[in-house]
């Protein structure tokens, strides 16, 4: 049905807008993947204090509209109706583009994201390396407020942040080797269609033949750093509120200190999108006898989402230096001893990915 | 003007000023703001030359990783300019002439029209070829060791750059994450197993020599 709208609609845009079609057709579809997910950030914070109050035995927000749902567009007016205050030393031209940066590449990712079959705004060939460079750009936004404030707590936050950010990138980008050993290709569609063959699959069980069972530690690395490097609890050091009060947000207020939230969760999202994709089979459905569609895909997002926050409810924070060594001299090694058994598997007779 | 030239215009600007703005920049941390935006610029070239292996790689390795730890460094570092910019006029000759020769050189590439590089075979790409295939292919087959071998070098590198800085010192009291890990509960507590205290019952006239708490 929708593809017949678009076949009515797309000629008679094309032939009133002529050479600006492109153009406008592709702000349509930048718009109906950034609004969604706006409202989906609003909603993940409301989630957030749902979840963990239940977790806790509390409520949660439960005032505003019917079950509290309104809260985070309260929490949303009046983050936007108050001031921002900018610290007397401040840099104030890096002070307004921090927040920017930390809010953007958690959006820009999304244009290789694929939804599902063909819906993907660019399916370009080195879809992986995009995110891998777009989400290590998350981290300025980070750095240059944290130096930007002129505060110290602020900078103690955003060297924390640099050197945290980074180090799981690492291990982030080389649980994906192994993701691209095996499916053979950087395009993110190709790589959730390579999940949909398998011995299981011609069984009806899809689900046993999606990466995350062959490629399990990898799975569980790419999760945790996941984690880290979206600066979520346990990891969360960069804001540690007992420590140094809000990290690199501490100067901030109103929309800025917003962005920020914002940025945080959009992240939060991505990641989870990003686990599904790789290691979750994306939109593909886990049993035979049902339709692959987009639903399994926004299913398996809310499924890693909740355990984001259920992570989050559960366990203490780390200790910094047990941050890093976790990052160097856990996941490394592990990642790179199975990229190794990965490809004397594929070399061997009992390949499953032929 | 073709779209793609417009592109090219608004990418060479910003990367010259941005370039520019690098080597006068007052402040030192802006100064490596200016050269991560001139490598993002640098890489929208790229990307207009299809080179997009290339201009992610550039945008992953040099802006993702390694001007964050520059921009750690610099941060830390607390850079006093008045020291930094004696001696200018001293090294301007050496400086000047360096300078003239790398543009001289990139001249001749640059200018390869006049020079006659036209003549040299061009590469035949087909328009649906993934250069980051054809990439990898020829770095893991043709060009195997060389490869093995530089990446050998960085190694050397890393390690050395570790064993220069990794000094022991005596007078910290860090403890190896490693060691508080492994620490089991009977390390810490020692479980002693003894009665329950509960009170005393109302104190005996008689007997003193009952024992108490039973």
């Amino acid at each position: 049905m929708m593809d017949a709208v678009l076949a009515m609609i797309l000629p008679a845009a094309q032939a009133l807008l002529g050479p600006l079609f492109p153009l406008v057709w592709a702000l349509v579809k930048i718009v109906l993947i950034i609004a969604p997910l706006m409202l989906c950030v609003a909603y993940l914070t409301f989630w957030e204090r749902k979840v963990i109050g239940w977790m806790q035995v509390r409520i949660g927000p439960n005032r505003v509209g019917p079950w509290g749902l309104l809260q985070p567009i309260a929490d949303g007016i009046k983050l936007f109706l108050k001031e921002i205050i900018f610290p007397t030393v401040a840099d104030k031209p890096l002070f307004v583009i921090a927040p920017i940066l930390a809010l953007a590449p958690a959006l820009a990712a999304w244009a290789v994201v694929p939804f599902s079959q063909g819906w993907v705004l660019a399916d370009i060939d080195a879809g992986v390396l995009y995110l891998v460079a777009i989400t290590s750009m998350g981290v300025y936004g980070i750095i240059i407020a944290g130096w930007a404030s002129n505060s110290k707590y602020a900078f103690l936050g955003s060297m924390r942040a640099a050197a945290q950010m980074v180090s799981y990138e690492v291990s982030m980008g080389l649980a994906l080797i192994t993701v691209l050993m095996v499916s053979g290709s950087l395009n993110l569609t190709t790589i959730v269609n390579g999940q949909a063959k398998g011995l299981f699959a011609d069984f009806g069980v899809g689900f046993l033949s999606w990466n995350w069972l062959p490629l399990l530690p990898m799975f569980g690395v790419y999760l945790i750093s996941g984690i880290a490097e979206t600066n979520r609890a346990p990891f969360d050091v960069v804001e540690g509120e007992s420590e140094i009060v809000a990290g690199h947000m501490v100067e901030y207020s109103g929309m800025a200190f917003a962005l920020f939230f914002l940025g945080e969760y959009a992240g939060m999202i991505l990641v989870s999108t990003m686990t599904s994709i790789f290691f979750l089979g994306g939109w593909l459905s886990p049993v035979g006898f049902l339709p692959d569609g987009f639903y399994w895909l926004a299913i398996k997002i809310a499924t890693v989402l909740f355990l984001f926050l259920w992570i989050r409810a559960t366990f203490p924070r780390f200790r910094y230096d047990q941050i890093m060594r976790l990052g160097w001299k856990v996941f490394v090694p592990i990642t790179l001893a199975w990229i190794l058994v990965i490809g004397v598997w594929m070399m061997s007779p009992l390949t499953i990915w032929k | 003007m073709e779209f793609k030239a417009v592109i090219f215009y608004v990418f060479a600007t910003v990367l010259i000023g941005a370039a520019l703005r690098v080597i006068t920049a007052r402040n030192p941390v802006h100064a490596v703001l200016f050269l991560v935006l001139a490598f993002f610029n640098a890489a929208g070239i790229w990307m207009l030359l299809q080179a997009e292996f290339l201009a992610i790689a550039l945008v992953m390795v040099y802006v993702g990783a390694v001007m964050v730890l520059f921009l750690f460094v610099v941060m830390m570092l607390d850079v006093n300019l008045e020291r930094l910019r004696q001696g200018f006029w001293s090294y301007l000759p050496l400086g000047g002439m360096l300078g003239l020769l790398m543009a001289g050189e990139m001249a001749l590439v640059l200018g390869g029209s006049y020079f006659g590089v036209e003549n040299f075979p061009g590469q035949d790409v087909a328009a649906e070829a993934s250069n980051t295939k054809d990439l990898a292919r020829l770095l893991f087959t043709k060009y195997a060791w060389p490869f093995e071998i530089a990446s050998v070098i960085l190694l050397v590198g890393i390690i050395g750059a570790v064993m220069l800085t990794l000094r022991k010192r005596g007078d910290t009291k860090a403890v190896n994450p490693l060691d508080q890990i492994k620490v089991k509960r009977n390390d810490r507590v020692r479980m002693v197993s003894m009665h329950s205290e509960s009170d005393a019952p109302a104190a005996p006239q008689t007997d003193l020599t009952a024992p108490k708490g039973e």
